[in-house]
């Protein structure tokens, strides 16, 4: 009894757990430590290119065949054509590989996956604060350069970005470039005094306090470590600022990146697939499981 | 729905003008040491039903592990080295039977969060349930509390039914007819067969003959009261985290993916995995959301009984009692239930 269902529409059936093709076409190492390298990334064939289109906040599975496949965020914005950048933190088996690659390597790209910061609904024509730490930088970059790309969609944008030391920071050279715009406020800060360091410095809960714009028609977008997140709400909420304006972006471990395989819910909902943003009132409903 | 009438050796009949062409799989006591499980069928090796289910689910043929997801060349001379591409799927029938209706029941339950996935959906397009349906329950047995029935069809192709020494066999899918069409015997049951049918479900001892469904309670009761609830620490207590009850439930459907590489050719597979384990969770920093037992029993309970209701409607169990009987400490989910319904 073969080739009776052979017809079966099932049969096309899109196989969203087969990568893309795609090569490295260029390596930048970010940080004094070497471990934060951003890698830039063509996809093969020209299919995948075409129907590639991403929305700032959605990650990727980064592909080395025979070592595994790891979820990362896209930090690149979908305007940037022809390119997709990914900065990878080196920490196990799979960036540790990634980190010995080298220009020309062929890896696989499979996304994008999750839901993104909705740029184009809930954010629109709101002012804009972007507050990151360390490396959680990589999606709210590709945010910001998306939001550039279409400054006129937003209100006031204000950057608060932080590192341990300046040699932490990401993207050194757009920072300096952003500082120079007078349609975006930017405040860097580090951690301690550093020599040479004429900037911010203080931990970024401290300066959000003394920055952060009125809660008025705007939106917060904040990534980092846990730690952080922790401590810059009570500076915001002192000025009135509500869960419901705090988008954050949540990282659990994962393996299929399509809410089928179990291994990234909190509570009833799958941070692959529901998520990984969320807003800060809809975490606060949903066990602490991330 | 067509019904039709069998005696056993018609039966016989059917599974081996079904063995000439397809692989057929159905429980057996003996071979496979003392087990009481599925094995392949061959002339002069027919299933030998016993109460209640066999050792493994039905998830060995629709979740088989290891599944290969992709192939690739890991030959660095090779220009598609390391390109990923699935393997081609035969169109080829497996037919099940002897499947009892808990287990039939779960494979439509997977196929809910399984909707886009072309491995289970390949393997459901491919494989037909042929159910009978029980006279007897077990003592662990407990569909008719998870919203089945010892006589429910669903999920099933062909749904068979001892009456007195005959049987009768409800043809309920086209992957059915073209079974039955295939077995080349058995006659038509008469028009009055069903009415036969349900009284005979009624009268046989068949206990229940009601669906009792807590799917709909559980979804209407609050995420956290549940989350927070006071008995958690003493129902988890026990475990030893060994993850018997995920492999051996068939509505467990959790998995991990990982690379295998031998010598040229390389494989990503996936297989079971266990959300009891405490790497199911564990970020590549050390950080463990589910760190504690206590977290990982909660999981597995209110994945089934909280968070798949939520998201799918059904709960995730089907009753098939093999997590209560094989489980070392004895944990058993009838109690959960009757703790989380009382919130
Ligand atoms: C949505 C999302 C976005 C992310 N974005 C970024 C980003 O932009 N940049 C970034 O750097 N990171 C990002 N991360 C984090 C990143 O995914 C992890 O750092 C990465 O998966 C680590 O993979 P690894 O293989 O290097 O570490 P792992 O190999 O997981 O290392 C951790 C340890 O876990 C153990 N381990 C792992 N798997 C197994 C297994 N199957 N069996 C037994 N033991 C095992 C090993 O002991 C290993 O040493 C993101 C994560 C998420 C969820
Ligand atoms: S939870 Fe236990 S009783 Fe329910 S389907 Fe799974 S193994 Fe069977
Ligand atoms: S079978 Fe019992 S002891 Fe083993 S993980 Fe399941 S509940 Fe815990
Ligand atoms: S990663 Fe598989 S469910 Fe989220």
């Amino acid at each position: 009894m073969t080739k009776q269902t052979a017809d079966n529409p099932n049969n096309q059936m899109v196989n969203s757990y087969t990568p893309f093709p795609a090569r490295i076409d260029d390596i930048l190492v970010e940080t004094e430590d070497g471990n934060l390298k951003t890698f830039r990334i063509v996809l093969e064939n020209q299919k995948d290119i075409s129907k590639w289109n991403h929305v700032p906040g959605q990650f990727a599975m980064l592909s080395l065949a025979g070592r595994g496949e790891i979820p990362i965020g896209i930090a690149s914005s979908p305007t940037e054509k022809g390119r997709i950048l990914f900065t990878v933190n080196r920490a196990g088996v799979v960036t540790k590989a990634l980190h010995q690659m080298e220009t020309g390597s062929r890896i696989g790209v499979r996304g994008p996956l999750g839901n993104g910061f909705p740029v184009d609904s809930d954010l629109k024509g709101k002012n804009i604060v972007i507050i990151a730490g360390g490396f959680a930088f990589t999606t709210l970059r590709a945010t910001l350069v998306y939001m550039l790309a279409n400054r006129d969609n937003y209100g006031k944008i204000t950057v608060i970005y932080g590192a341990r030391t300046p040699g932490m920071l990401l993207y050194r050279d757009e920072l300096k470039e952003w500082a120079g715009r007078n349609d975006l406020e930017v405040h860097v800060t580090i951690d301690s005094e550093a020599p040479g360091w004429d900037g911010l410095v203080g931990f970024v809960p401290t300066i959000a306090g003394e920055v952060a714009p009125s809660p008025e028609n705007a939106a917060a977008l904040i990534c980092g470590p846990p730690i952080m997140i922790k401590f810059t709400m009570p500076p915001l909420e002192k000025i009135g600022w509500t869960d419901d304006q705090v988008y954050l972006s949540l990282e659990n471990r994962m393996k299929c990146g399509l809410g089928v395989c179990g291994h990234c819910n909190v509570g009833p909902v799958y941070v692959c697939k529901d998520g990984p943003v969320f807003t800060r009132e809809q975490v606060q409903r949903l066990p602490v499981e991330f | 729905m067509k019904i039709l009438k069998l005696e056993k050796s018609d039966l016989d009949k059917w599974l081996a003008e079904w063995m000439k062409s397809s692989p057929v799989y159905a429980p057996v006591q003996s071979g496979f040491g003392s087990f009481y499980d599925w094995a392949r069928l061959e002339q002069g090796r027919m299933p030998e039903l016993l109460p209640g289910v066999p050792k493994s689910s039905i998830k060995t043929f629709l979740f088989p592990q290891p599944e290969t997801l992709e192939e690739f060349s890991a030959d660095p001379a090779d220009p598609s080295a390391f390109i990923l591409k699935a393997p081609k799927t035969a169109e080829q029938l497996t037919i099940i039977a002897g499947v009892r209706p808990c287990d039939a029941r779960s494979v439509s339950l997977n196929a809910l969060p399984y909707a886009k996935d072309p491995y289970y959906s390949n393997r459901l397009r491919n494989t037909a349930l042929v159910g009978f349906t029980c006279e007897t329950q077990c003592s662990t047995c407990f569909c008719t509390r998870t919203g089945g029935l010892p006589t429910g069809t669903e999920g099933l192709d062909i749904a068979i039914t001892r009456m007195d020494n005959t049987f009768l066999a409800e043809i309920l899918t086209q992957k059915g007819e073209l079974l039955a069409e295939a077995g080349r015997t058995g006659t038509d049951a008469g028009g009055d067969a069903l009415s036969r049918l349900e009284q005979s479900r009624k009268n046989s001892g068949s206990p229940v003959s009601s669906a009792d469904d807590p799917a709909p309670i559980l979804r209407e009761k609050d995420l956290m009261a549940l989350y927070q609830a006071p008995f958690w620490q003493e129902i988890a207590e026990p475990c030893l985290n060994c993850g018997a009850c995920t492999f051996l439930c068939p509505t467990c459907y959790c998995f991990d993916i990982q690379d295998e590489v031998i010598r040229d050719r390389g494989r990503r597979i996936r297989y079971w995995d266990s959300c009891m384990f405490p790497l199911f969770t564990l970020h590549a920093s050390g950080h463990n959301p589910r760190g504690l037992k206590l977290q990982r029993v909660r999981n597995r309970f209110m994945h089934k009984l909280k968070y798949f209701p939520e998201r799918f409607g059904p709960i995730s169990c089907v009753g098939c009692g093999r997590c209560i009987r094989e489980c070392p400490v004895n944990i058993d989910i009838r109690e959960v239930y009757t703790d989380l319904l009382a919130i």
